[in-house]
């Protein structure tokens, strides 16, 4: 039954099969002796193109490839979070298990735990009709996210048996399905689904909701929705990682999932620990129980790499699914685009810009289309959020992978190296940065969080602006001679960049920082400089009022306040009109 | 088995083809004999049905299509490793060239390694007291971290990465076994004998094993030299329970071969003309530093390449950045002071840096001090270039001041004499006095209760 092959030639991770042996595109297959997976990419009546996986180290022409008759698919059940997996959804947990510290070639392993008994609750019962996505069960598959079981995208029909509640494990039988054709369908909780394939929605919605990051440069600044596109492009060291990190950390998404693609093995070992002891303040759970990570270093196998983005999102979707708003880091899509590039060279197709294939802005942009805010199958909202981080050569962001990214994402959060290089963190570049969500959220904004928020927004972006356009001047004939209403708006904008903009990830109050405390800052900085404007204007020189520490004290206000005690707040207002009664005071 | 094949239907540079093979596989290694002389080791790149491309280590040099025996061994390249290499020096794929004899393996390996798997890493931690200030207050070195050193030509990489070997090779905690590997790539001969000799010098030539490969031996061969010696750093520190610092210089001439075998083989460029898996073939080296859980070894990697044309966006340092975990970049402007290390802190970087500093580590206003030097020593920068533009008697008394401590942070806490071994303590110290050359509302990266307890501002003048 199965088809097999011979391999005739072998260059790096491509093997070439003479002839058509009737594989279909995109199959999974095992190639050689030791069954390395493998995934068909190409076919002609002469030979058939093979990307595997693994290291093709010992593979010799005449060997056979085996064909698996499906393509290469998730495993989707419960035991997905808290884990941690490969590029093609194996678990490194297991691997290290049976195959020691380093991961060997051609391992054998189930994705998910087969033997595990989980708690289920069945939701439906004998003689209910069911339709595509329809939840059938629920379990709690970490004690911070409810797995809901659901009815396979492609099934529908009646139900003729139901199991009791009870302890299953993924592949037990929970109930049986009589299709439309007459014929029965055992159902369990494990679905199989090709990972290059979106998993179908009902439909659609605009976004309206933010992602809260807790991150007053995103948050405030250029805010990404629920279900958005966003790219981190900056140069090595510039914190794309860090950023990830934080957004992973602190946004209310439900579950997070993880890629870390072509990067570095250590930091990958980072957020399994680090999340494993971090406290969700939300659930009071540690992080780990919403993430998956999917982990395929620099110096794992390059095919793997490319799919390992494709995995993530159809985790991401299953998720969806349910209901659940998920919101996906992928670190980094230019290690992904170079897969492309190399798995392209190997196969000596036709380079275009920088011998990037072709094909690389249509494969970015199917990738990107992916996320957004749906109405499932099964009526509940679900969203799935992309935050691509880009790595560009050389720091320049006119190279093919961050410019056909900017086409397809809407929240853009350019990293700057000079800003990385004086440690102004998160280095995200104020000027060059946008978010297109800004006026789609503006409502939300207005009726969650004060209805101000997005013009104190626009005036901060405002002062910054004239800020960078009096640096110009600054720069040729120093700032001494600039008149003093100018000068405030330097050094109002010096407030707003150190202490509204800068942020500290290792400061306990200032790492995560809620909304309200954001537009009490934005607040108070704009107070400061009513009050300080009102006094040039009186004639007060700049220098005057920099006798007085109010400035530094609103600079440090973001570590002086805690989270939770907005009302300090009225305390900075206060010693802001004591600056002002003082200046004029001793000045009258 | 042993199958000879006899002639060969190509030869392009370091490239050869074999026709009519049976049985060959993918990265075997095949010994090559030419008029009965020592076999050299070739190894298959490509295979097509009965057509193998053997990329020749040691050269192609005298041999003709037609007196070339070839035999297949059946594994890829493969090393002898043994405790008893410490002290010994080999070529660049591994054969003794000291005249001291062989070595008696203990077990033959693939040098090509494999990925460890992220779950059974451990996440780096201890610092490695280097003595040098720029490092160990700015860009601490991590055990278990790839740090590399990015430089130009002429510039003093060599002594720095022998004054890190010899200072953090004495340690306090020294009843750890600790070893260096070295290996040469491409490299003058003077400077394979300036570290012979510094390891000499410094009495821990016992615990060295060199691995050689001159500017004028075969270009392949240096292929092979950085995974030759991270396979014995591997065995030395997982099996051995050795704490492992590996020098890989210079990772210029690796990338270069890579260009020149890539080309020979007529395969697509991707920048500058190197060969679209450079960064692949990067990170399988660096990506083998690291700590496995539960062992007591590390290999902590400092690679040192030399950035063609200074340029820092060249794709082997753009390429490396994105690998390591932080570099340290050499600076012609500072050399041209006579400032000793010249070290440019604004684009180094250690991303290890900030979980293995601080209380428990070093001491708790560390990372304050490290980022407030960051911010005022950029700060500098920008007034240096107004006083280039309106001369300095024109700036602001607070730009004078920036002028002022940039000189003195480039003079005392960058440099330093090749042979002080700085305390963190004193390293810290010397911050320190440096911040207190500006008035403390300057100092907005400080935590203000780590400001009252350290922050004394200096005397007005000397």
């Amino acid at each position: 039954m199965t088809k097999t092959g011979t391999i005739y030639g072998i260059n790096g991770p491509i093997v070439h099969v003479k002839g058509d042996v009737g594989f279909e595109m995109h199959e999974m297959v095992a190639v050689g002796p030791n069954h390395l997976v493998g995934e068909v990419i190409g076919l002609s009546s002469q030979s058939t193109t093979i990307q595997v996986y693994e290291e093709t180290t010992g593979i010799r022409p005449g060997e056979t490839v085996t064909g698996s008759g499906a393509p290469v698919s998730a495993v989707l059940a419960p035991g997905i979070l808290s884990n941690i997996f490969d590029g093609i959804e194996r678990p490194l947990k297991e691997i290290a298990k049976t195959g020691g510290d380093y991961i060997p070639r051609g391992v054998n392993v189930d994705s998910l735990d087969r033997e595990k008994l989980w708690d289920t609750h069945i939701t439906v019962k004998k003689g209910d009709q069911l339709f595509p996505g329809s939840i059938i069960a629920e379990v709690p598959e970490t004690p911070a996210i409810v797995h809901k079981v659901m009815i396979p995208p492609d099934l529908e029909g009646y139900v003729t048996d139901v199991v009791e509640d009870g302890k299953y494990t993924i592949d037990q039988k929970l109930l049986t399905l009589q299709l439309p054709d007459g014929t029965e369908r055992d159902i369990t909780m494990t679905q199989r689904w090709p990972i290059r394939v979106p998993r179908p929605a009902a439909k659609r919605f605009p976004p309206t909701v933010p992602l809260i990051t807790g991150q007053r440069i995103l948050d405030t600044m250029f805010p990404l929705a629920k279900g958005g596109t966003a790219a981190i492009p900056g140069g090595f060291g510039t914190g794309k990682t860090m950023t990830q990190h934080q957004i992973a950390k602190w946004s209310d998404a439900d579950i997070i999932i993880y890629i870390g693609c072509g990067e570095r093995g250590n930091e990958m070992t980072q957020v399994l620990e680090e999340f494993s002891q971090l406290i969700d303040p939300k659930s009071g759970n540690p992080l780990m129980d919403r993430t998956t990570l999917i982990a395929n270093t620099s110096n794992m196998p390059v095919a793997a790499r490319e799919a390992s983005l494709y995995s993530g999102l159809t985790l991401a979707e299953y998720y969806r699914d349910m209901g659940y708003h998920v919101a996906i880091m992928a670190d980094s899509t230019s290690r992904w685009a170079e897969a492309l590039r190399e798995l392209s060279g190997r196969l000596e197709e036709m380079p275009a810009e920088e011998g990037f294939p072709a094909y690389l802005a249509s494969r970015l942009s199917a990738f990107y289309e992916r996320a957004g805010m749906m109405q499932n199958l099964n009526g509940t909202e679900g969203s799935v959020s992309i935050i691509g981080a880009v790595s560009p050569q050389g720091g320049d962001f006119s190279e093919p992978v961050t410019m056909n990214t900017k086409r397809f994402v809407r929240c853009f959060w350019g990293l700057d190296k000079s800003l990385a290089y004086a440690r102004h963190f998160p280095a995200i570049q104020w000027l060059s940065s946008y978010s297109e969500y800004l006026t789609d959220l503006a409502p939300w904004y207005t009726a969650h969080v004060d209805r101000k928020f997005v013009d104190y927004r626009n005036r901060l972006v405002y002062l910054l602006t004239q800020e960078s356009n009096l640096m110009e001047i600054v720069k040729l004939i120093g700032s001494d001679v600039l008149p003093d209403d100018q000068k405030l708006i330097l050094e109002i904008a010096r407030v707003i960049r150190v202490g509204f903009l800068q942020q500290n990830a290792f400061h306990a109050d200032d790492t995560c920082v809620p909304l309200s405390k954001q537009f009490k800052m934005m607040e108070t900085i704009l107070y400061l400089y009513k009050k300080s404007r009102a006094l040039i204007s009186m004639g007060m020189p700049m220098s005057v009022l920099k006798e007085d520490k109010i400035f530094d004290q609103v600079i440090t206000m973001k570590y002086d306040i805690p989270n939770n005690k907005p009302e300090m707040f009225d305390d900075y207002k206060k010693m802001i009109d004591r600056f002002y009664d003082d200046v004029v005071e001793r000045n009258a | 088995m042993t199958v000879e094949y006899l002639g060969l239907s190509k030869i392009n540079g370091p490239l050869v083809v074999l026709e009519g093979v049976r049985g060959a596989a993918y990265d075997e290694i095949v010994e090559m004999t030419v008029n009965g002389a020592e076999p050299r080791l070739g190894r298959i790149i490509e295979i097509y049905d009965d057509r193998a491309v053997i990329q020749v280590y040691e050269g192609t040099d005298g041999m003709a299509l037609r007196n070339t025996h070839t035999r297949l061994t059946g594994h890829p390249m493969e090393l002898g490793v043994s405790e008893k290499m410490l002290g010994r020096t080999f070529n660049g794929i591994g054969v003794p060239i000291d005249g001291l004899g062989e070595i008696e393996p203990d077990k033959m390996l693939d040098v090509n390694g494999k990925p460890l798997n992220p779950v059974t890493r451990e996440y780096p931690r201890n610092y490695i007291r280097t003595g040098i200030s720029a490092i160990d207050g700015l860009t601490t070195l991590i055990r278990g971290q790839k740090l590399p050193i990015f430089s130009g030509n002429g510039l003093p990489h060599d002594q720095l990465a022998a004054q890190i070997v010899q200072q953090a090779s004495l340690g306090e905690d020294s009843d750890e076994k600790f070893a260096i590997v070295f290996a040469a790539m491409g490299v003058k001969y003077d400077v394979a004998d300036f570290f012979r000799r510094t390891f000499e010098e410094s009495g821990v030539s016992d615990h060295v094993a060199m691995f050689i490969n001159l500017a004028n031996d075969p270009v392949v061969e240096r292929l092979i030299t950085p995974k030759v010696a991270l396979t014995l750093a591997e065995y030395l520190a997982f099996e051995k329970e050795m704490h492992i610092l590996v020098i890989l210089t210079d990772m210029t001439s690796f990338a270069e071969a890579m260009r020149e075998v890539s080309s020979s083989k007529g395969e697509i460029p991707s920048r500058k003309g190197y060969p679209g898996y450079l960064y692949s073939e990067l990170a399988a080296i660096y990506e083998r530093a690291g700590i496995v859980a539960g062992k007591n070894g590390s290999v902590t990697q400092i690679p040192i390449l030399t950035m063609p044309g200074d340029d820092i966006t060249h794709p082997i340092p753009d390429l490396t950045g994105y690998i390591t975990e932080g570099q340290i970049v050499l600076d012609r402007l500072l050399q041209g002071q006579s400032i000793y290390p010249p070290i440019n802190v604004l684009p180094s970087l250690s991303r290890l840096m900030k979980d293995g500093i601080g209380e428990g580590y070093t001491r708790k206003d560390h990372r304050d001090v490290a980022n407030q030097l960051f911010s005022s020593y950029a700060k500098v920068g920008d007034a240096r270039a107004l006083a280039s533009v309106i001369g300095e008697d024109e700036l602001s008394p607070i730009d004078k001041k920036y002028l002022e401590f940039g000189k003195a942070f480039e003079a005392r806490f960058v440099g330093q004499d090749p042979h002080e071994n700085r305390t963190i303590m004193d390293t810290l110290s010397i911050g320190w006095e440096l911040l207190g050359m500006l008035p403390r509302e300057e100092l907005d990266r400080i935590d203000t209760k780590i400001l009252d307890e350290f922050y004394h501002p200096a005397p007005l003048s000397e």
